[in-house]
């Protein structure tokens, strides 16, 4: 399933400074954003764990957004990823 | 009242529904505009849509100008512009509201530029775009102008450990004399919630009275010759700030700079942060605290004058701006850090060895 990603607000910084790419995920599984947090962990972050995850979860201040919708109506780590979603992480950590 | 309960009731069971077949779940926007909801205000947990997500948010900014009376009509006002998340919505915002609502103000931008190359210079670049795109008249003043050394220069001088107190310091006053500058009558700053209750939190860890008791004001003002700061967001969401730049699509800068790593004040924010994921009132109650706090005529108030040397606010004779200025023009760099005892034992000491040399050279 092709799926898009997409960092802002400074989040980008700590995935090779690459703002938006596109995924292809392994069919044969079905995809929650915990699973997909631990992939992201293993395959794509660049700078240290602690900037972006806290336990199973991204760390305190990054916003997630699918399809523009807050992760927090969505049901957050229980999520089930569909086809051609857009996956957003916004630091609201990073200057002012 | 009814209505909108059984409305409530409904949109519950629908959104149940949907999740039961496994659809994607619809959340509706709690304001019955009947439009998918996108985000969970945390102020409140009202779930919104983006159109009515604005509008509560626009809103809420102008009760709190309106409320508080930070402006009157026919005002020049300053909006400090970092070209970051906060500055950059303060900056729309304040345009937004003054067109809708008729304050009838003048808007003008000012930026500050450090001198911090790779961060401060891309981030001005920002700040122009915003010039351009809110047809905003933009003041950019820089340390090497104002006084003769860029950070970048302060830096090799002091290395990274109090290089921070310097660029604080600086930029505090620096916006003075910009406004000063301008003639406005106040300037807008970009601090939101989040900030204020990390500082309230801040200074109770450090004991700081003084700053505890000022740093909850909407309206800072150091007297009749100073030019007040008021703050806009004061209870503006950062989540909500970020979510609004997005869903705007504003275009902000986000790097942190290359010289603050600012531990103590990291600390507070991923306390507050972890608090925020548990309870999101925390924020508000925080500023709440703070607001509410009363202390003993025992402490000794600090009075607000003006430095001698300088002629710019300060609480101290001289400023901390032109100690610390003193200091790098003597290559004695820490004069302004720590006790003034201290400092005035390395400006003696510096004294007494120049003398000597003098002397040696008869």
């Amino acid at each position: 399933m092709d799926i898009t990603l997409d960092f802002g607000g400074g989040a980008e910084v700590l995935f090779n400074n690459i703002k938006k790419r596109e995924l292809k995920l392994d069919d044969g599984t079905k995809w929650t954003l915990r699973s997909f947090l631990q992939y992201m962990k293993d395959n794509l972050l660049t700078d240290r764990l602690e900037l972006f995850m806290q336990g199973e979860s991204v760390r305190p201040g990054i916003l997630v957004l699918v399809n523009d919708t807050d992760w927090e109506l969505l049901g957050e780590l229980d999520y089930e990823i569909q086809p051609k979603d857009t996956i957003s992480f916004i630091s609201t950590l990073h200057g002012g | 009242m009814m209505k909108f309960k059984i409305t409530e009731v409904v949109v519950t069971f629908l959104s149940r529904l949907y999740c039961n077949t496994s659809l994607i779940m619809v959340v509706l926007c709690k304001a019955n505009c009947g439009n998918k909801g996108v985000l969970k205000r945390p102020k409140t947990s009202d779930v919104l849509c983006k159109e009515c997500f604005f509008k509560a948010f626009e809103l809420e900014i102008h009760e709190t100008i309106t409320r508080n009376k930070l402006f009157k009509s026919g005002q020049r006002v300053a909006i400090a512009a970092s070209g970051g998340k906060d500055s950059t919505v303060l900056a729309h915002v304040m345009k937004v509201l003054n067109e809708r609502y008729s304050y009838n103000l003048k808007l003008i931008l000012l930026s500050i530029d450090e001198g911090i190359t790779g961060y401060r210079d891309d981030s001005l670049e920002t700040v122009k775009q915003n010039r351009d795109d809110y047809q905003m008249e933009l003041k950019i003043l820089s340390y090497e102008e104002l006084y003769g050394w860029t950070m970048d220069r302060i830096v090799e001088q002091i290395g990274r450990s109090n290089n921070c107190t310097f660029c604080g310091v600086f930029r505090r006053q620096a916006l003075d004399r910009g406004a000063k500058m301008l003639e406005v009558d106040c300037v807008a700053t970009g601090h939101n919630a989040d900030d204020i209750a990390e500082t309230v939190l801040m200074n109770i860890l450090r004991g700081d009275i003084a700053r505890l008791r000022r740093c909850t004001d909407i309206c800072t003002s150091g007297g009749e010759d100073s030019i007040p700061r008021v703050k806009p967001l004061k209870y503006t969401y950062e989540k909500e700030i970020v979510m609004y730049a997005h869903f705007k699509k504003l275009v902000y800068f986000s790097t942190e700079c290359i010289f603050a790593p600012n531990a103590y004040r990291g600390h507070a924010r991923a306390f507050l942060k972890d608090l925020e994921k548990v309870r999101p009132s925390v924020i508000m109650d925080i500023i709440h605290s703070g607001e509410q706090m009363r202390f003993k005529d025992t402490i000794k108030k600090q009075i607000r004058g003006i430095c001698q040397t300088c002629g710019f606010v300060s609480s101290c004779q001289p400023c901390k701006a032109c100690i610390l200025l003193e200091g790098l023009n003597r290559g004695l760099p820490k004069l302004g850090i720590g006790k003034k005892s201290k400092g005035d034992r390395m400006k003696a000491q510096q004294d007494l060895e120049k003398l000597h040399r003098v002397k040696n050279d008869f």
